[in-house]
């Protein structure tokens, strides 16, 4: 019974930092865009902005909520959570240090492909039960990107895995003792953290947010909380995104044996990579659906396989 | 596609966030502004101002000349003889009533460069934003300049 209570205790804890984490991640994407662009970006509300987040959750959740004639009611409600819950549970099986985490599954990354393929469902279905033509073909553009994209991502890490020689995580991480796998397979790296952007549909690959050219995508009908969820699973799949690089690629608490050090080392990994999501979207302009799949598919996913055919070489090879 | 292509296009990515990078250190030209005031160039066209002589006499000799070429129709000049003993401008007549409706005006300048005496200036004043109509609508008491702050030592002109 404690041990049910400590767990609560500690899931609920997560999911706080996540959503605090979320939100000043946007505040601090804003602010660094705003630089890079020259321009100052939210300042107002609170020393340094400090309470933009707070102001904007009020805000949206002021507005109205609204639902498309002939739109499905349940699922139009309930895709949203579809969308953001399979985001956290990642979180889940990601260890800060050698014994801080919530769960160090023996199956730890086919959890988190298999958690996170449920969120192509939150995408296509919210898509349809909007009854709305361009949020169906938004849904349909985003779930084909998705899929296609967690395949390069998957290969990549199928050359981590098959050099560790376990799908746990905290494994993984052990098996980067002196060298990181970033400096091994270094085209897994690459490849591994483009379709991670992708994933993340974050610039380049952002079509969702596509209001001019494309009516947006899946999120079009949606407007207020809902709207709000949609927003904060896209930065809980940024969060997790770069927690994932640092724990696969970059050694989690590597340099150091865990502790609090590790831990630092785990935050100070997976803030570069939140940083330079947000400076590649400064920097990048948005990618046709073609180019986007043709990437995918004729790069990223051979370029993965030659990745994990070296791997093999040297596993086999050792 | 050759195989050096997407070798390439990293490359002309990492380019591009070379040049974010570096602007992310330079200042920011936003203007602050309810705190910091905008540096407005030396002949801005804000709202207007009805000049004075250095002894306190009005410069404005009621011609209206600036009410014939304003193309908004925006001021109205009524022009009255100006008293022997009491003057109030400098020649034989003066503006009784001056109004300005700064509504229509579409600050052209016209009308400061028809007025013959240079009474007539428009100075840096752009805050015009006012909680109804008819206080844009401005008399001659509001458009006057204040009266200069010493007599001038030799002045030569009645007081």
């Amino acid at each position: 019974m404690n041990g049910l209570v400590a767990a609560v205790l500690q899931a609920t804890f997560l999911v706080f930092l996540i959503f605090t984490v979320a939100a000043y991640a946007i505040l601090a994407e804003r602010r660094i865009i705003a630089r890079m662009q020259a321009r100052l970006g939210p300042n107002r509300v609170g020393p340094f902005g400090m309470f933009q987040p707070l102001a904007d959750i009020i805000k949206l959740l002021t507005k109205e909520e609204i639902r498309s004639a002939g739109a499905s009611r349940w699922l139009h409600a309930l895709t949203p959570i579809l969308t953001l819950v399979p985001v956290m549970l990642v979180f889940a099986v990601i260890p800060a240090g050698p014994s801080l985490h919530l769960a160090d599954l023996s199956i730890g990354y086919l959890f988190i492909a298999a958690v996170s393929s449920i969120g192509v469902y939150g995408v296509v279905l919210a898509g349809w039960s909007s009854n709305s033509k361009y949020a169906l073909l938004g849904g349909l553009r985003s779930s084909a990107q998705l899929i296609s994209y967690e395949l390069a991502q998957g290969l990549a890490v199928l050359g981590v895995i098959a050099a560790t020689g376990s799908l746990s995580l905290v494994r993984i991480v052990e098996a980067q003792f002196p060298l990181p796998f970033a400096v091994v397979q270094p085209i897994g790296f690459l490849v591994f953290v483009i379709a991670s952007i992708a994933e993340a549909s974050r610039a380049p690959f952002d079509l969702p947010e596509a209001e001019q050219e494309l009516g947006a995508g899946y999120h079009t009908e949606y407007s207020s909380f809902r709207f709000a969820l949609f927003q904060l699973a896209e930065y809980v799949h940024v969060l997790a995104a770069a927690a994932l690089i640092s724990v696969l690629f970059l050694g989690g608490w590597w340099p150091f044996d865990g502790g609090w050090l590790g831990v630092a080392a785990f935050a100070a990994k997976m803030a570069f990579f939140i940083f330079l999501f947000i400076w590649i979207r400064a920097t990048t302009p948005r990618v046709r659906y073609d180019r986007l799949m043709a990437f995918g598919w004729k790069v990223l996913i051979p370029a993965a396989l030659v990745n994990l055919l070296l791997v093999a070489l040297w596993v086999v090879l050792r | 596609m050759s195989v050096g292509q997407p070798f390439r296009d990293v490359l002309a990515i990492a380019k591009g966030m070379r040049v974010t990078f570096r602007h992310l250190w330079q200042h920011p030209i936003t203007q602050q502004y309810p705190e910091e005031r905008p540096l407005l160039p030396a002949r801005h066209r804000g709202r207007h101002e009805l000049e004075r002589h250095e002894n306190g006499l009005e410069k404005c000799v009621g011609c209206e000349l600036c009410a014939l070429v304003c193309p908004a129709d925006a001021i109205y000049v009524e022009g009255a003889e100006n008293p022997k003993d009491a003057p109030i401008s400098i020649g034989e007549r003066y503006a009784k009533t001056y109004v300005i409706n700064l509504l229509r005006c579409i600050y052209c300048g016209y009308c400061v460069e028809a007025c013959p005496t240079e009474a007539l200036q428009m100075k840096g004043e752009f805050e015009l934003a006012a909680g109804d109509r008819a206080s844009l609508i401005v008399s001659k008491e509001q458009l006057l300049a204040t009266l200069p702050k010493h007599e001038p030592e030799d002045s030569w002109m009645p007081s």
